[in-house]
């Protein structure tokens, strides 16, 4: 999967579940403290990545993920 | 006595997204034909909520209700009343205990995290079921549900702070169907087995839970919130009507397991 495409669909959903400006949305934003996401805005996060490319995020892969760009390296390297 | 609920009003309670249990039960009940009022509590939900409630083919109300509130509470309920009329029926479907209360060891478990979880998780119900008592809000015949999980009766890994919050929840339900009786108001529990939820994804190792149900549950599966929404739908009906104070387990058969 191209880069770029899985940031789009991850950027889509952020946007869509966090309520946040698609401009706000770029790699080094952190979840928590740029994006405002709370515990189970995280937990809602992992849900709905798990459903959109069909995979498992496991409880300590979810904890390492801090910004837009852990998201879709883990996608990626998952997707290898 | 049929499975119709036309022309009856049903408070839900706890929907917080399209994988909400809560969600599931408002399918089946506005599948029979009743009128919806939602009640949601983060600010987060009320969006979900309300798009939720528009794909129903059904009348439907959407109020914040912040549960950890009495005055609250007697606010919402009071508009409710005036607004929609007296109610037949409420699901309780609302729990919330701190992320790291849901991982590790009990034990560590701070005064804190403790009262939270009680307070949201098991209080909240008894602050409702007072309420409509108070304000005789619940008609005549009236059934409350709550939902419980199997961590209220035996350990399970992780549910911590949770299982405890639900053995006081479930003998609230006790309790309170004791004392509601004589008015004919019933109050039932159902034991759900684990379901891909918002608060069960909040446990830790909730991936490990639901293999371990497909592998020895008796009917050797997870269940849906369809099927957990059929259930109470049966416990909200006058289908249900000898029933009170039961807990009834949605589970595929998991806890009659001993040793899988």
């Amino acid at each position: 999967m191209a880069e770029a495409e899985t940031m789009e669909r991850v950027k889509k959903i952020v946007v869509d579940r966090l309520g946040v400006d698609e401009s706000e949305v770029i790699g080094e934003a952190t979840f928590k403290d740029d994006l405002g996401a709370d515990s189970l805005d995280v937990v809602e996060l992992v849900m709905e990545l798990e459903d959109e490319f069909d995979m498992e995020i496991s409880d300590e892969e979810a904890e390492k993920i801090a910004t837009v760009a852990d998201v879709v390296n883990y996608i990626e390297a998952q997707s290898q | 006595m049929s499975l119709s609920l036309e022309g009856r009003t049903y408070v839900v309670m706890g929907v917080a997204n399209k994988r909400s249990i809560a969600w599931g039960i408002s399918r089946s009940l506005a599948h029979a034909g009743a009128r919806i009022v939602f009640t949601y509590g983060a600010e987060r939900s009320g969006k979900n909520v309300q798009e939720l409630a528009d794909t129903l083919e059904t009348e439907t109300f959407v109020y914040q209700c912040d549960i950890t509130s009495d005055e609250e509470i007697e606010a919402t309920f009071r508009k409710i009343k005036e607004e929609v009329g007296t109610i037949h029926g409420l699901a309780h479907c609302i729990a919330f205990a701190k992320t790291e209360d849901l991982a590790g060891t009990f034990v560590d478990t701070s005064r804190d995290g403790f009262a939270m979880a009680h307070d949201i998780s098991a209080y909240s119900l008894t602050a409702v079921a007072h309420t409509l008592q108070k304000h005789e809000m619940m008609t005549e015949g009236g059934s409350i549900i709550t939902l419980s999980y199997l961590g209220g009766e035996k350990v399970v890994k992780n549910y911590n702070v949770m299982g405890v919050a639900k053995a006081a929840l479930e003998a609230s339900v006790r309790y309170l169907a004791n004392d509601l009786g004589p008015y004919n108001i019933r109050v039932n529990t159902i034991s759900a087995g684990p379901i891909r939820t918002l608060s069960a994804k909040g446990v830790s190792g909730f991936n490990t839970v639901l293999n371990e149900i497909k592998e020895k549950a008796p009917l050797r599966r997870t269940v849906s919130q369809a099927e957990v929404g059929d259930t109470a739908l049966f416990l909200l009906s006058d289908l249900s009507r000898g029933m009170t104070g039961e807990i009834l387990h949605v589970d595929g058969g998991y806890h009659i397991v001993g040793m899988g």
